[in-house]
């Protein structure tokens, strides 16, 4: 049969002209992924228009001008929200991803589709119901002050540990899935053998779980942390004003301040920022195909 | 070389394990000599792993006790256990080196850094991987790895080492190679071995004992020669090695000699304690069964020649018998042979068989036959 397989592969690729086969795919991945991306690195070394547009000039002014420690700021402030995002999701995140893992094959199905399960809806319409759970009269405040655990209502959407649970409840499933892919696939013996050596329980997971599922935990934070970064409608949302991400920075350069060249100049610098975390990945031995 | 002394090094009294309606190991009664090198023997889901792992403390028993050196270990852990195991599937740890896996234990147990440099390198040396310190477990060949697994576990000094059919994933000529270096190192070190494997010519290779199992029971426990020679039930003569079995009836008794008739025939034997009218089993090894062209007195096996089976240095005759049960006769090469077709008259030297009471089979007969899952590591 190995014998037989490729004569026949050359012969339908005889038949049906290679560029035909392949070209569709080509041409969708040039003109939905190549050319925006040329477009903003293009414009991203131009001048904004007197009344928005762009006007070709070529210059470095807008990548100088995010030297600029207001946004240098936003920068800072939105790598601090998204590490403690990625911490939190991993830190809750890891026990219950083994917890499936370990399960019975019946609940692990269902706990995996109560993971999946708000997946399904849409995450604005998800983010909106935060807000009726977190504001001034929402229902937190109202059991709190109900309880007479408080005596005045919290202030708790706007403000930057609103953005962070609105974050961590939408990117949750990216950070429980990778996870437990990889404690799923980790060989029981192996704990067994830790086990039967003389390591206790906690030993032998510090000692042989943990550093076998470090790809899942990589795979998992890289997941987490850099939608974090562009997630505008969540700090939107839940941050009102109060709470401006990179993300935010960049749709309103673009909607708000009609200043295209600026905005392009903070998304290449994100791409950029996305693509060291990638290489760092990698070079931790991550594989590109945990992140699915 | 170390010699198997009186004291007991495991006992087990009678131990159940059930899961749920699934009665895996039934009544278990074993006592295992320090020194000992001890081979559960039985086809799969007979019970032997699952009887390893309630030794190593990876199963509870359901009822009964493990008894390790005098004390009962039912309530001890794992890591609690004097005892070491070796794996089916190796279980090295992947992300560390031949050096680590193998100080895994040592640094467990917060031996000093040098008695633990010390110690690898002589486990390195006894499985003759000397140099290998700095290679992952995934750049050795499965016979490595199966060394590196059995160095990790002698390393922290057992009294026990438990191994897992541990030769299973190697092909047969390291197999043999690697069955008679473990004996030879079991020897040296005079460490009890308990041997899992469902292979019987593994197991009369390197025991000093084997333990027949069989769905849960212990059927047969002995040394080699007394397991192929005596076996104690139908399961054993037919498991270890080859028997031809006949369902016969006992003719006549005179003294010691039975005159046993079957469905084919009927043929003369020699054993003490039957009586006339009674069931038993008749097995011949294919070694001791004869065929002549003329009628041998006492015997009345009339079959034909089916074919010859040529096995390197002996050849197999098959003989088929009237009702289609086929004989195994072995012959040494070189031996003239009977063109197939032919009729012939199967018969054996009186004493060359073993005779079975069938009232222990019918026993276990009917001892309810529930599927057994056997738990793999």
């Amino acid at each position: 049969m190995n014998t037989v397989a490729p004569k026949k592969r050359r012969a339908f690729s005889r038949s049906i002209p290679l560029f035909l086969m392949v070209g569709p795919v080509i041409l969708w991945l040039l003109i939905f992924v190549a050319a925006p991306l040329v477009y903003i690195l293009v414009i991203s070394f131009m001048k904004k228009g007197t009344y928005g547009g762009v006007v070709a000039s070529f210059n470095f002014e807008n990548y100088l001008r995010i030297y600029d420690p207001l946004y240098l700021k936003i920068f800072f402030v939105s790598i601090v929200i998204a590490l403690a995002t990625t911490v939190l999701c991993l830190v809750i995140g890891y026990p219950f991803a083994y917890i499936i893992a370990r399960a019975s094959d019946r609940n692990k199905s269902i706990l995996l589709s109560l993971i999946m399960l708000p997946f399904w809806t849409n995450s604005l319409i998800r983010t909106y119901g935060w807000i009726i759970l977190l504001r001034t009269n929402g229902t937190f405040n109202t059991l709190l002050l109900s309880t007479h655990l408080i005596s005045q209502p919290l202030q708790m959407l706007y403000t930057n540990g609103a953005v962070m649970v609105g974050m961590v409840y939408t990117l949750f499933p990216f950070m429980v899935l990778p996870l437990y892919s990889s404690i799923e696939k980790l060989d029981r013996s192996l704990l067994e053998a830790a086990n039967d050596l003389g390591a206790k329980p906690r030993r032998a997971f510090w000692r042989v779980t943990l550093p076998l599922t470090v790809p899942g935990v990589f795979a998992g934070c890289i997941q987490v942390f850099i939608p974090t970064l562009g997630y505008f409608f969540i700090s939107d949302l839940l941050g009102g004003g109060n709470s401006v991400l990179v993300g935010n920075l960049i749709r309103n350069q673009f909607l708000a301040a009609r200043d295209w060249p600026f905005g392009a100049a903070l998304s290449i610098l994100l791409i950029v920022f996305t693509i060291v975390l990638m290489r760092v990945y990698k070079h931790f031995g991550g594989s590109l195909e945990n992140i699915t | 070389m170390a010699q198997v002394s009186d004291k007991v090094m495991v006992e087990l009294r009678n131990v159940d394990k059930f899961y749920g309606a699934n009665k895996v190991v039934k009544n278990l009664n074993l006592q295992i000599r320090e020194g000992e090198f001890l081979t559960m023997l039985g086809p799969s889901g007979c019970g032997k792993t699952t009887t390893l792992r309630m030794i190593a403390g990876f199963e509870a028993v359901t009822s009964g006790a493990v008894i390790i050196e005098g004390e009962d270990v039912g309530n001890k852990a794992p890591y609690q256990r004097n005892v070491n195991t070796v794996f089916q599937n190796y279980a090295l740890f992947p992300h560390m080196n031949i050096y680590d896996n193998i100080a895994f234990g040592l640094t467990e147990k917060k031996v000093k850094k040098e008695e633990i440099r010390q110690r690898v390198g002589e486990m390195l040396s006894l499985v003759q991987m000397d140099g290998y310190e700095k290679r992952m477990p995934s750049q050795l060949s499965g016979g490595q790895k199966q060394r590196v697994a059995i160095a990790r576990a002698l390393v922290n000094r057992p009294k026990v080492l438990l191994l897992d059919e541990p030769l299973g994933a190697l092909d047969l000529k390291l197999r043999k190679q690697m069955q008679v270096e473990l004996k030879h190192l079991q020897r040296q070190l005079g460490i009890t071995f308990v041997y899992v494997t469902h292979d019987q010519e593994e197991s009369l290779t390197m025991s000093d004992r084997i333990a027949v199992m069989n769905s849960g029971i212990l059927e047969q426990i002995g040394p080699p020669d007394k397991i192929y020679n005596q076996p104690a039930t139908k399961f054993v003569a037919d498991f270890i090695g080859e028997s031809n079995i006949f369902e016969a009836s006992v003719g006549s008794v005179d003294g010691d000699n039975l005159n046993v008739i079957f469905e084919t025939g009927s043929a003369e034997v020699s054993a003490a304690g039957f009586s006339h009218d009674e069931m038993v089993y008749i097995s011949v090894r294919p070694e001791k069964l004869k065929c002549s062209a003329a009628v041998v007195p006492g015997f009345n096996i009339r079959g034909t020649v089916k074919e010859h089976i040529y096995v390197g240095s002996i050849i197999k005759t098959i003989i088929e018998l009237p009702n289609g049960q086929e004989l195994k006769m072995s012959l040494l090469a070189g031996t003239p042979l009977i063109s197939p077709g032919e009729v012939v008259w199967v018969y054996w030297e009186k004493d060359s068989t073993v005779v079975l009471h069938t009232h222990e089979e019918t026993l276990y007969n009917l001892i309810e036959q529930v599927p057994k899952i056997e738990v793999s590591v």
